[in-house]
């Protein structure tokens, strides 16, 4: 059973449709990739599910049926949703510690302003921080950190996300992790991709770099100019003609 | 020696009106112009009540705290919608419409004749008449203002502000919803002010509008962006140095109406310097 479906999502920018007819539906405890040559609109259908980018039309299925017409970003945590961004959104002037702490807290003004829970945030904090490596920067600026550094940080935020108290994880959109990664880091990144799989996350993940794809994916999604080419397992997928000419041109 | 308690007596004052504009400022990054209009609200509000009914000095200063914050809602509501340039320019609009009302609603205000005769406090038998005594009732509440922005600012609370400020849209996608605490810490910044604007009006017992003017909110923006954004030693540190180097300006020599011209212009100069060397200000923990 799906956790979250798109029906026919479609997003014009200025008369141009980068998002035409897209159709997901995303399982939990699985990889789901989103692959297709730059511009096909992998990262604009994210922004939409996520609320970053309204949708002109078609509609998002959460859970238990609820259909989504319309998504203020401040409410995916609600639905159990978190992502990472292609371009590194992190909080530039405070510490890495901070950036983790900023997700485990109260959502609420007073709660916020007498929260009570601070070891207890800590003590996740450090275990998170810890998975990815970066523990030991945990009092440096962020804007201080190196790229790899950043990447992995936001990675700890989304996971950090799932442990914290008054709201469960279910979807997280991986959206290029991979990019400007150390093979080291590489490595770490997939195993924590794994490890949240196999905890029964359902995953979303852009990425470019197929060798990945294919140890990853448990189903893939090809879009190509907006469009819905090809699904199906990567194997089926990759071995496509029409996808081979999306890639390579004919 | 009076004349050092005098002193001593605006730093105070001004320390309450940059802790509290820091928040905003430093911490939230939201270019507020409009901190001098609430100081002077709170002013307005301790002078008009203690004036017209005999109101204690201290239940006075807690309505117009009060006063102050609700004024804060009804802006807050507006420009807490906007971020950056837009809203540095809505608060420029509303530090002008609070001027423009102290100025006209004079059957409130008594407009640009302002409003002569404000007692100084007194609290039971204790009377704060003595500039000395002044100064320790100002120097209480500066601590207690100090005492609450150190709080809120190593709060969870505190730590979603500075997020605003390095990115706001982000931080939404982790749930937050972001309006409410600018709207609030707008709020909790201009009751501060209300302290201050209390503190001045029974200090010199004599308010009109031409203290409350946008060129004043300026005045306390500069104050902490020399003495460093996000930081409350900073904030004091910039105030200290705006309020004394005027008065060593007064013993250099200059004739009078140079003075006044010099002033501008090492303000200005400061700035500049600032800018170009030291973005984060002497202590800050943040630059633009």
């Amino acid at each position: 059973m799906s956790i979250l479906e798109t029906k026919q999502l479609h997003k014009t920018f200025n008369g141009v449709p980068v998002v035409n007819g897209v159709s997901l539906s995303i399982e939990s405890g699985k990889i789901t990739s989103l692959i297709g040559p730059n511009g096909s609109g992998k990262s604009t259908t994210i922004n939409l599910i996520t609320g970053m980018i309204p949708f002109d039309g078609g509609a998002v299925v959460i859970e238990k049926g609820t259909i989504l017409s319309r998504i203020q970003p401040n409410q995916i945590a609600s639905y159990g949703i978190t992502r990472t961004f292609q371009n590194v959104e992190v909080f530039e002037q405070m510490t890495a510690l901070d950036n983790i702490l900023l997700v485990l807290t109260e959502r609420n003004v007073f709660s916020s302003l007498f929260e009570k829970h601070t070891q207890y945030h800590l003590d996740i904090a450090e275990r998170v921080m810890k998975r990815l490596d970066i523990w030991e920067k945990r009092n440096d600026m962020v804007e201080n950190l190196s790229y790899g550094q950043r990447k992995l940080l936001e990675i700890a935020r989304v996971i950090a996300m799932g442990e914290r108290t008054d709201g469960e994880t279910k979807v997280l959109f991986f959206d290029e992790p991979y990019a400007g990664l150390f093979p080291e880091m590489v490595k770490l990144v997939t195993t924590i991709l794994k490890e949240l799989r196999d905890e029964g996350k359902a995953i979303i993940l852009v990425e470019h770099n197929m060798d990945l794809i294919r140890e990853l994916s448990d189903y893939v999604y090809v879009l190509d100019a907006g469009k819905h080419l090809k699904e199906g397992s990567v194997d089926n997928v990759l071995s496509d003609q029409q996808v081979i000419e999306a890639y390579l041109g004919n | 020696m009076d004349y050092i308690i005098h002193l001593f007596i605006l730093i105070g004052i001004f320390s309450i009106l940059g802790l509290s504009l820091n928040l905003v400022i430093g911490y939230t990054g939201l270019l507020s112009a409009t901190h001098a209009g609430f100081y002077g609200i709170g002013a307005y509000a301790v002078a008009i009540l203690m004036k017209n009914t005999g109101m204690n000095f201290f239940i006075a200063l807690l309505l117009s705290i009060v006063i102050t914050v609700l004024s804060a809602l009804v802006i807050g509501v507006v420009l807490s919608k906007f971020k950056d340039d837009i809203y540095a320019l809505g608060s420029f609009g509303f530090a002008i419409i609070t001027y423009g009302l102290m100025l006209n609603l004079q059957g409130v205000t008594r407009g640009p004749l302002g409003i002569p005769g404000i007692g100084r406090p007194e609290l039971f038998d204790i009377s704060f008449s003595t500039n000395l005594t002044f100064l320790i009732l100002t120097l209480v509440l500066a601590v207690l203002v100090w005492w609450m922005t150190r709080y809120i600012t190593r709060s969870s609370y505190g730590r979603v502000l500075q997020a605003i400020r390095e990115n706001e849209k982000t931080i939404q996608f982790f749930g937050y919803t972001t309006y409410w605490y600018k709207l609030s810490i707008f709020m909790i910044s201009a009751g501060m002010a209300a302290i201050a604007g209390a503190l001045f009006a029974t200090y010199i017992t004599f308010i009109d509008p031409s203290s409350f003017t946008l060129i004043e909110s300026i005045f306390m923006i500069a104050m902490i962006i020399l003495g460093g954004l996000a930081d409350n030693r900073g904030a004091i540190i910039g105030v200290i140095i705006m309020i004394l180097l005027p008065e060593f300006l007064r013993f250099v020599g200059f004739p009078t109406e140079v003075a006044a011209q010099m002033r501008q212009v090492i303000y200005g100069l400061m700035l500049v310097v600032m800018m170009l060397y030291r973005p984060q200000g002497i202590y800050g923990k943040f630059k633009f």
